[in-house]
């Protein structure tokens, strides 16, 4: 009999990188069939073209290293991350958007950098800016929601002009939220009275606002994310502390000078604040390990997406946001490691003395 | 009475009920027993048979050398065979010296020592000196001498005898079919230990899911009002002793210090036991029980084993394999460790023998860190798991050190919940054998070093003294401390030549 002398344990939890991906997938699910319902086939179009290409990307990139593309593949990280690409696209974006999108998110964010686990910047979120510095006009034309089956929704041959022949009707672009005060702002109109105009609160939860393929239906992704948290694959520290401080920051502010700044209300609702909080900030690879750590980073990003939205040049700021933090999460890790039993925080023995 | 949490921890499957139900049952005299002279942490026991004695059940054939060791018994009566090279219950296999034993069939006691009238008015140190005598050590697996922590009570002042009831271990149920069939062996076991340290509180503490040892327990100890027993919860490493005083008593051991230093002993439910039989009758340990489970095990059972039977005898006492088994494990399946063979034998600190199929084991092939942080939130030890193994992939041992490889237990939590089933533990086992062996080289070293300090300090202490003896010739003051090889100065810092020593 051959008795195999490998070192324990001898039992292994349930978990397994596939899984986990699936699960997240699943969470997206409802918000991305929601968004497709309110833009129409143009998005469904642009997904299949973003989530194909970074599929293909993959494959590509671990045949150059040698690898075997299938092993790559059934991990299910590249579908992650161009579903989360495309969720964070215009939804009548042309068709080379999300190929070139892939393209950085895959090959320059994940491979260059080693491949799974390895890379420092979300991918998807590197392929979202790359696009918006690059391409800023075609990244910022966004719609109104247009739901399926209503008159204003496009059939099929039009979806296919406006995703792949780049036939974008003038008639339907729209600002979003964010963009609308700002450029209002910009104009000398205050925020208390350019609010008058966008969609009303209920709209915003519900996801009827102009924004990104996926970002808009704060209700479903809330959803999901809740259904990540019982499933254990994420916990509330990093999604609550980017919302709480992006919150306190924009409720603050407004609070002293409301014809300058939105509500936090406002900031919690528009633009990525929730897909960001839940399904961006969130990654695994990119975020710091520890729980100390992830309090540190949500709150950082919510400072920075607020500073971002109201100070830069963008009117989004999430996606910068959890780059500019994504970069800082190596020292994060290093400074929050976990106290060790017996040992101070700097490593030393404890005293022995009473409690 | 009031809990305190400890660090992370996980909730493996259990799977104990595949013997928590069966009763302790004896296992048939094998044909020839295998008594290794190492069962235990410390040095060998000095032989002292040879082929062809005839030996008593109980009779002492090999004695302990030294403070941290253990003396071996027969286990029965028969003659003695060979003293030879047995290969031992561990992961390399290797071979140790090795007292074969064949019994005569009629398992006669020898001339036992006296029992105990009242063990309660007995001076501490007689009882100290029969535990040490009957080669009672830890049964939950550690096997450290059980006389050298009684003594602990001549050092420390100690508040509570802690009885290490939680058998967090999956699949373990030895100690839970113990609890549940010789209570009052168990209660008057830790009344004798805890005589015997001085402390005025005994704390059996058990985990949760075993509601019957539990009640069984609580019964059997509610004539004695210093003795409480306590349900902890189900949250594996729970059995940890720091991780045990720390739920109890709410402080957190220092690193390199003794739960005794906050005042707590912690010792195994079946040690107790075995204290009992040494004190009340004289009876050195000599069996234990060990629970023989896992899928591809026939028919999984609690038996009662002489120390010396071979795993193949027990395996066979269960109907055999049921199907081939991936591994066979000492132990239970986080800390256990793999069996090279089955002619191993039973020691005392055998308290499992797993034979686990595949899909029990599920072991994956491993994929890339994903950084999910899993093994950083429950790490009981508050480690960080990846950063420690991406260290020492790299072979940089020293940052691993750093960040606390040497605190790791191998408790194989970060291994069991890691979702690309990374073998961290096999990492970390790695680092911690390569750094001891760095260190005993350092070590050496010093010595070296030291042997050669001390040679100029003699000759330096020479010359003064001659200096002071002839300039002037009066009665010196004395400046050489009085003897210090008492063996009472541990507490003193090392001088040189003692610390040549170590
Ligand atoms: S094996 Fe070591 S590093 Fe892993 S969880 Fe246990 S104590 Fe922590
Ligand atoms: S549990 Fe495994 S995958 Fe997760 S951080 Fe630890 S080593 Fe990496």
């Amino acid at each position: 009999m051959n008795i195999a002398t490998t070192s324990g344990p001898f039992t292994h939890g349930y978990n397994t990188v596939q899984k986990t991906m699936i699960t997240v997938l699943l969470a997206l699910a409802p918000a991305t069939l929601f968004n497709f319902y309110l833009f129409g086939l143009p998005s469904i179009l642009l997904f299949a073209v973003t989530v194909g290409s970074c599929l293909a990307i993959e494959a590509g990139c671990m045949a150059l290293a040698g690898k075997p593309a299938k092993t790559a593949l059934s991990d299910y990280s590249a579908t992650l991350t161009g579903w989360l690409l495309a969720m964070s696209l215009p939804p009548w974006a042309p068709w080379w958007i999300g190929l070139l999108g892939a393209l950085f998110a895959i090959a320059l964010a994940k491979h260059a950098f080693g491949g799974l686990g390895q890379n420092v910047f979300n991918p998807a979120m590197v392929g979202r800016t790359a696009m918006l510095v690059s391409f800023p006009v075609v990244m910022t034309a966004w719609i109104m929601p247009h739901p399926l089956f209503s008159s204003g929704s496009p059939g099929l041959a039009e979806a296919i002009a406006i995703t792949f022949g780049g036939h974008m009707p003038d008639t339907v672009s729209a600002a979003s939220a964010l963009g609308y005060i700002k450029t209002e702002l910009s104009r000398g109109i205050p925020v208390t009275q350019s609010m008058a105009k966008v969609p009303d609160l209920m709209d915003m939860v519900l996801g009827y606002r102009a924004g990104s393929l996926g970002e808009t239906s704060a209700i479903f992704i809330l959803a999901g994310g809740l259904f990540l948290m019982s499933k254990r694959i994420i916990s509330w520290h990093i999604p609550l502390s980017l919302m709480g401080s992006l919150f306190v920051m924009a409720a603050l502010f407004h609070a002293v000078d409301p014809a300058h700044y939105a509500s936090g209300i406002f900031h919690l609702m528009s633009g990525a604040t929730f897909l960001g909080a839940f399904f961006i900030a969130t990654d695994y690879v990119t975020s710091p390990v520890s729980k100390k750590g992830q309090i540190v980073f949500g709150i950082g990003c919510g400072l920075l997406t607020w500073l971002i939205r109201n100070f830069a040049g963008y009117p989004e700021g999430m996606a910068f946001a959890v780059l500019l933090m994504n970069g800082l999460t190596p020292i994060i890790d290093q400074y929050t490691r976990p106290r060790a039993f017996g040992r101070d925080s700097k490593g030393e023995p404890l005293p022995l003395g009473k409690p | 009475m009031k809990l305190y949490p400890i660090r992370g921890g996980i909730h493996p499957e259990y799977r104990k009920e595949l013997t928590s139900k069966k009763t302790i049952v004896a296992l048939p005299l094998p044909l020839a027993l295998y008594i290794p002279l190492q069962q235990h942490i410390g040095a060998p026991a000095e032989v002292l048979v040879k082929a062809g004695d005839l030996v008593k059940k109980g009779q002492m054939i090999a004695r302990s050398q030294g403070v941290v060791s253990s003396p071996q018994h027969a286990t029965t009566s028969g003659r003695i065979t060979a003293v030879t090279q047995v290969a031992a219950p561990h992961p390399s296999g290797l071979p140790q010296t090795t007292v074969v034993l064949e019994p005569d069939g009629k398992d006669e006691w020898a001339d036992l020592p006296e029992p105990f009238a009242d063990p309660f008015s007995a001076d501490a140190h007689a009882i100290h000196e029969r535990v040490a005598q009957s080669g009672i050590v830890g049964m939950g697996g550690a096997a450290f001498p059980s006389a050298v922590k009684l003594n602990l009570g001549t050092q420390k002042k100690l508040e509570i005898l802690l009885l290490n009831g939680a058998e967090c271990e999956p699949y373990l149920t030895c100690d839970d079919r113990v609890m549940r069939e010789y209570p009052n062996e168990i209660i008057d076991g830790a009344r004798i230990m805890a005589h015997a340290l001085g402390t005025p509180r005994v704390i059996i503490a058990i985990e949760q899911n075993k509601p019957q040892a539990i009640e069984i327990m609580t019964k059997a100890a509610s004539a004695f009002a210093e003795i409480k027993v306590i349900g902890v919860p189900v949250q594996y490493p729970m059995g940890s002793e720091r991780h045990l005083v720390q739920a109890i008593t709410g402080r957190e051991t220092p690193a390199r210090k003794l739960t005794a230093d906050l005042g707590v002993v912690v010792h195994n439910v079946s040690t107790a036991r075995a204290v009992h039989h040494a004190v009340r009758f004289g009876r050195p340990l000599v069996a234990r029980v060990v629970t023989v489970s896992g899928r591809a095990i026939r028919e999984p059972k609690n038996i009662l084993t002489p120390i010396g039977a071979r795993i193949a005898d027990l395996v066979e006492f269960c109907g055999g394999f049921a199907q081939r088994p991936e591994s066979v494990v000492n132990g239970g399946p986080m800390m256990g460790q793999p069996l090279a063979s089955l002619d191993a034998p039973v020691v005392k600190g055998t308290s499992g023998i797993l034979a686990l199929t595949a899909e029990e084991i599920n072991n994956r092939p491993t994929n890339s860190c994903i950084r999910c942080g899993s093994c950083v939130t429950i790490c009981p030890c508050g480690l960080s798991p990846l950063d420690m193994a991406a260290y020492i992939r790299k072979d940089n041992l020293e940052g691993a050190a750093k960040l606390g490889v040497m605190d790791c237990f191998s408790c194989g939590s970060c291994s069991y919940v890691c979702p690309s089933h990374i073998p961290l533990v096999h990492y970390f086992n790695y680092a911690k054998g390569m750094l001891k062996d760095l260190e005993n080289e350092l070590r050496k070293n010093d010595r070296v070093k030291n042997l050669a300090e001390v040679r100029v300090i003699r000759i330096e202490k020479a010359n003064e003294a001659k200096k002071t003896a002839l300039a002037a010739r009066k009665p010196a003051p004395a400046t050489t401390a009085p003897p210090s090889n008492t063996g009472e100065t541990k507490a003193a810092p090392p001088t040189p030549e003692e610390k040549a020593d170590a």
